[in-house]
């Protein structure tokens, strides 16, 4: 068997792939934290609950309508996204112009009901739910074995990365929602109907969330409490990408989950800490982040 | 004799508890170039934003063609054909020189074409890939004046246009006034620089303390321009 600094190349690679799964997560997470911060000026503390509601939907339109993968690919962030919209429009809108304190008390609460209220009705004990059929099997590379689904969720997460980071820089839109995020009050004034955009902009930064709840579903158990575990690393992920900055939380979200598949192989004892050491340095040494704007 | 464009009636405006304008009261017919004048803090560029519906709460009236704005949201305002060049300029940082140029969108017919704003400002061709920011404080100036040529509107606001820029530049955005003046654009435009705006505009209003406290036509210059004079000193 191959060895790589005294590493069996199959252990190596397959935490180096777990890594990249996790990064996935991370970077469709903090993606959509980086958008809705960047215009909202919120932290979306319940991220997490969302990203549960996507895999929780998928599982819904499954057992209950028969309803499979592909569908729940579609359907999940347009149904969460909903309900993220109608957030916006009855809760959020009313914090304009409050303290920080008050959004993060709110999305933080919100996150406690709809967990609990997800507990009540399933039970905490994860639920499965199989992998779709087309995607079912893997490659075997010489090196190691790659699952086609994990395969699958790292080269869809980054397309959905790069496709809403080329929307936000070189797209009309994008140059809204950029100028916004500066100036909402001039471009409000230019024309733009800024309220409504904010609305359609949490909402997609919901859906994002629910898109990754949906890829995960096949992978880990579906249960109530999946997105509060992942959202503490998510938010480490934030503060060393800097808030509010898209390419940041993209590049930093795929990077740490390497970096953290491989400690598992180096220092196995670290892995479950190695991000927030990396936080704590970064926090000392660039107080906004990696590709935070300082200022 | 052409009817009013823009009538300001009894207009107030409050930031919080602060009463900053107390019953602005003018007119602005279609194809005249008019000014606010008036010392730092008597409520011009307050008077613009109440008109635009952003930032102060405010009560009275403000017509545009004949259509009450008072209750209207900004961005239906902006539709109407109202365009405005804030006092700080507003370039924004993270779009580059002509991502700010085509930001403001299109809201009427017979907008400036893109090679007819480079014919004013020539500058801003051979700086289009350039941060916003980057660019003199001369040239974000006219960055700011030019993307509101593109949208059609008829009205344009500007506020302070000349602040703090060499007297090149000042006499450059004159002439471009004196030309969006023959191409029929109506301006209300906010000064502090009386020579600039006596060079520009037909008729002056002076503004102290949130009220529009009277009137000079800028033909009976001479005695007028002794009372601007007496207004605006200091
Ligand atoms: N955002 C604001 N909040 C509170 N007071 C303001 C604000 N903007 C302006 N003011 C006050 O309103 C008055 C009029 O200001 P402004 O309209 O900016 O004057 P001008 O443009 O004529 O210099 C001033 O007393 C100023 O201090
Ligand atoms: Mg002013």
């Amino acid at each position: 068997m191959t060895e790589l600094l005294g590493i069996p190349a199959p252990v190596l690679f397959g935490q180096l792939l777990l890594g990249l799964i996790n990064g996935a997560f991370y970077a469709i997470l903090s993606l959509g934290l980086a958008v809705i911060f960047g215009l909202l000026n919120i932290i979306n503390f319940t991220h997490g609950a969302q990203y549960m509601m996507g895999a929780f939907t998928a599982w819904m339109l499954l057992n209950w309508a028969g309803l499979g993968y592909w569908w729940a690919l579609l359907l999940a962030p347009l149904f969460v996204g909903l309900t993220g919209i109608l957030i916006e429009r009855f809760l959020l809108k009313r914090l304009a112009g409050l303290d920080h304190l008050y959004g993060l008390l709110l999305t933080f609460g919100l996150a406690l009901v709809i967990q609990g209220l997800y507990r009540n009705e399933f039970g905490s004990t994860g639920l499965p739910y199989a992998i779709p059929a087309e995607l079912r099997g893997g490659q075997n590379l010489g090196f190691m074995f790659l699952p086609n689904y994990r395969a699958w969720v790292v080269v869809v997460s980054l397309a959905v990365c790069l496709a809403t980071w080329l929307v936000i820089e070189k797209t009309r839109l994008g140059s809204y929602l950029r100028a916004a995020t500066e100036n909402p009050t001039l471009v409000q004034a230019m024309g733009i109907d800024v309220p409504r955009m904010v609305t359609l902009t949490y909402g997609f930064g919901v859906a994002l969330a629910a898109f990754a709840g949906v890829l995960a579903a096949p992978i880990y158990q579906v249960s109530p409490l999946m997105g509060a575990d992942l959202i503490i690393v998510v938010f480490a992920v934030v503060v060393i990408g800097g808030m509010g900055s898209i390419l940041g939380s993209i590049l930093t979200g795929f990077g740490l989950g390497v970096i953290e598949g491989l400690t598992k192989v180096f220092w196995p004892e670290a892995s479950s800490t190695v991000i927030f050491v990396i936080m704590a340095i970064v926090l000392l040494l660039r107080p906004a982040g990696l590709f935070g704007r300082t200022g | 004799m052409s009817t009013a464009l823009l009538e300001v009636e009894d207009l107030h405006a409050w930031y919080g508890e602060a009463h900053v304008l107390h019953g602005m009261r003018f007119s602005v017919r279609e194809g005249e170039v008019v000014t606010l004048l008036g010392r730092n803090g008597a409520g011009k560029t307050t008077t613009l934003k109440a008109i635009l519906g952003i930032g102060p709460r405010r009560t009275g009236s403000v017509r545009f063609r004949g259509q009450e704005l008072v209750h209207l949201p900004p961005h239906r305002i902006a539709r109407l054909g109202i365009a405005w060049c804030p006092e700080e300029r507003g370039i924004f940082a993270s779009l580059n020189v002509l991502e700010n140029l085509l930001l403001p969108p299109v809201v009427a017919e017979g907008g400036l074409s893109l090679e007819a704003i480079f014919e004013l400002f020539p500058n801003l061709r051979e700086r289009l890939s350039s941060q916003g920011t980057k660019l003199s404080g001369g040239e974000q100036q006219m960055l700011a004046i030019a993307r509101i040529l593109r949208t059609g509107a008829r009205l344009l606001l500007l506020d302070e246009p000349t602040e703090g820029l060499a007297p090149v530049i000042v006499q450059q955005i004159g002439r471009t006034i004196e030309k969006l003046k023959r191409a029929g654009f109506t301006i209300l435009l906010v000064e502090q620089n009386f020579r600039f705006a006596a060079r520009v505009a037909d008729r002056h209003y002076i503004v102290e303390h949130g009220r529009v406290v009277d009137e000079i036509a800028s033909v009976e210059l001479g005695p007028g321009q002794e009372r601007l004079v007496a207004y605006l000193a200091v």
